[in-house]
């Protein structure tokens, strides 16, 4: 097996993984008490997160926003931990400080989830900078919506990345709706890739559900800043097949369209490839599921029996 | 000793810390080349000295400043940087409300975020009121931040020094009209511990407690009082967060009565915050009802006498002493 086939089972693995992840929460949270907060899920979306950590290495960064749950696996992040941390469990990843949108998980480089729309773009401009001031093999790469893209730290960050060359990829994942606004009632822009032009860095525009083409245009733009060419803004054009959260009915989305995007699904799509291809059997992809499920399943029941932190624990960890 | 403005005694700090740590570096609008040619200011000469990859002129982009820093530290690096006005501190507020002061805490305390942002404040220069805005009581409301004031140049470069060094998100508070008033300052280098007040005069029958440009205020307040025999013990706070109550408690104990002074608005003002802790825990001390000396509820305005009117005297804290001592 080569290594891009390796690659690419691999991608198809973190978007089983997150998918099944996703899918357990969406039960889980409509059981009272059992979940706190709000539920965001990025169902349909997985070739954004899985090709773009697949281009990267262990030592690089990302920033990740409130659909961040994809991303984190996709970087390594440890379900179990996970998990409890979205049960709001002393054994979570954050000790039951971050829920469900906040998770921080550092030893996979993924140190903030912001649920601020369009922070993680100044964010990931400094985590670059110390990249740059370190002269480090790495880069960072920053996670957010088209509709963060409206955000005043949108222009700020990529007028500042482009003016110092900073080894950051900005990616947009386009899901074509912020909140209930459709992307054509919140900007006049086509293509939220046009905005790049304005900040003289390569604007591109990717099929968000070919996992493939994320993955190799990541790797063009790692590339290029890890070479000193500065910053990308590659838009991945997808669909928000879920609500905006698990209590959003979706009213606003027509029937017919999430239809058409949940049949343009990313999974099947890179799976039916690699079995054409004979990269994987299809005994493979049914292994590979059984195996997500059985992770999924372990870090449900790890999180569930896990305690809650005590209360005092409250007061800790605001200060150093 | 030497003698320096304030400006001078931080740029000596910022200079003493970049020498020491690599990882120290700064940011902000106008800190390399300067629309002021004026060595009281407090990054003056910089550039020179440490070279633009050390420090960062940086797009007229509060929310990028900030995040640059909230990135940065996050990697371990100690950015210190710079908002040119206190007002201007509403457009990095989400940076540092949001997440300077909460990702620590998000994080289950796995990450440190050690920067300084620096600030400059302070009315009385006809700016008007979107230059001049005190604010320090936004900051002090968010846990996770510490908020550092002084008051002196000596303290001005102990306590930013502290503040680098410090490995929490530190907003540091410098009042302009003090950059230029040359102070005494130690030559050996020294720390100022964060957290910790100085009682800048004893006295026996009123405590005064107040910071960054009040002090002068204070301060020449007292040596009237004192012609009429009333002794003021002068509490420079130097920290809002964390507040040293202990320091407080102790002088009024001693005195059994209060004034806080500040050049802040009154309403929601840190004054408030200190009155409030010396009735929950020093009611007993007092003699006599606490008073606040502060700015009117009104923006800075522009126009000299009713800025000059705006701006706390000593008249005003005389005139609440004299209260309070009746």
């Amino acid at each position: 097996m080569n290594i891009f086939d390796k690659k690419q089972q691999e991608l198809l693995w973190t978007m089983i993984l997150s998918r099944k992840f996703s899918d357990s929460l969406v039960e889980l949270c409509k059981i009272q008490g059992k979940i706190p907060g709000m539920m965001i899920l990025s169902t349909g979306q997985e070739a954004v997160g899985s090709g773009v950590c697949a281009a990267l290495e262990p030592e690089d960064v990302i920033i990740t926003n409130h659909r961040s749950h994809n991303h984190l696996l996709a970087k390594g992040a440890e379900p179990k931990e996970l998990m409890a941390e979205i049960f709001c469990k002393k054994t979570g990843c954050n000790k039951g400080k971050s829920g469900t949108l906040h998770l921080a998980v550092p030893e996979v480089n993924a140190p903030c989830t912001t649920t601020v729309v369009g922070a993680t773009l100044p964010i990931a401009v400094g985590r670059a900078f110390a990249q740059q001031y370190r002269n480090e093999k790495a880069i960072t790469v920053c996670f957010f919506g088209d509709g963060a893209a409206d955000e005043g730290s949108f222009h700020e960050a990529l007028n500042l990345a482009a003016l110092w060359q900073l080894p950051v990829v900005f990616v947009c994942e386009n899901n074509l709706y912020a909140g209930a606004q459709r992307y054509e009632e919140h900007t006049r822009v086509k293509n939220m890739a046009e905005r790049a032009r304005a900040y003289d860095m390569p604007g591109i525009i990717v099929d968000g559900n070919d996992a493939l083409a994320v993955y190799r245009a990541a790797l063009e733009a790692r590339q290029r800043a890890l070479d000193g060419q500065g910053p990308t803004l590659m838009e991945c054009k997808t669909y928000r097949c879920r609500g905006h959260g698990e209590a959003d009915p979706q009213h606003y989305q027509p029937r017919d369209e999430i239809k058409a995007w949940q049949e343009k699904c990313p999974i099947p799509r890179l799976g039916d490839a690699l079995i054409k291809s004979g990269i994987i059997t299809s005994a493979k992809l049914q292994e590979m599921e059984s195996m997500a499920d059985n992770i999924v399943q372990e870090a449900v029941r790890f999180a569930e029996e896990s305690p809650y932190p005590e209360p005092h624990e409250a007061l800790e960890d605001v200060y150093v | 000793m030497q003698k320096l403005g304030m400006g001078q005694a931080i740029n000596q700090a910022l200079k003493e810390e970049m020498h020491r740590d690599p990882n120290v570096f700064i940011a902000g609008e106008g800190v390399g080349v300067s629309i002021h040619l004026n060595p009281m200011f407090p990054t003056h000469g910089l550039l020179e000295e440490f070279g633009p990859g050390r420090i960062k002129d940086t797009p007229v982009s509060e929310a990028a400043i900030a995040g640059l820093a909230v990135g940065a530290a996050e990697a371990g690096l100690r950015p210190v940087v710079e908002i040119m006005f206190n007002p201007f501190f509403t457009l990095a507020s989400d940076m540092i409300v949001n997440h300077a002061a909460k990702l620590r805490y998000l994080s289950g305390g796995k990450s440190s975020f050690p920067l300084v942002v620096r600030i400059k404040s302070g009315a009385g220069f006809g700016a008007g009121c979107q230059h001049s805005h005190n604010l320090e009581a936004w900051a002090a409301h968010c846990p996770g931040l510490k908020v550092v004031m002084p008051a002196t140049s000596a303290d001005a470069k102990g306590l930013l020094k502290s503040a680098i060094r410090d490995d929490n998100p530190v907003i540091f508070i410098e009042h302009m009209g003090l950059y230029f008033a040359p102070m005494p300052v130690p030559e050996d280098e020294y720390l100022t511990p964060l957290g910790k007040a100085d009682i800048k005069r004893e006295g026996k029958d009123l405590t005064v407690i107040t910071w960054s440009g009040m002090l002068g205020v204070a301060m020449g307040a007292a040596e009237k009082l004192s012609q009429e025999g009333i002794e003021t013990e002068i509490v420079d706070l130097l920290t809002l967060s964390p507040l040293d109550k202990e320091t407080i408690l102790t002088s009024v104990e001693k005195t059994g009565r209060l004034i806080v002074l500040h050049e802040a608005t009154r309403t929601g003002g840190f004054a408030g915050e200190i009155a409030a802790v010396v009735m929950e825990e020093g009611f007993k001390y007092l003699k006599a009802p606490l008073r606040r000396v502060t700015g009117p509820d009104i923006p800075v305005p522009a126009s000299p006498p009713l800025e000059k009117f705006y701006i706390p005297d000593e008249n005003d804290l005389i005139k609440a002493a004299g209260e309070i001592l009746e």
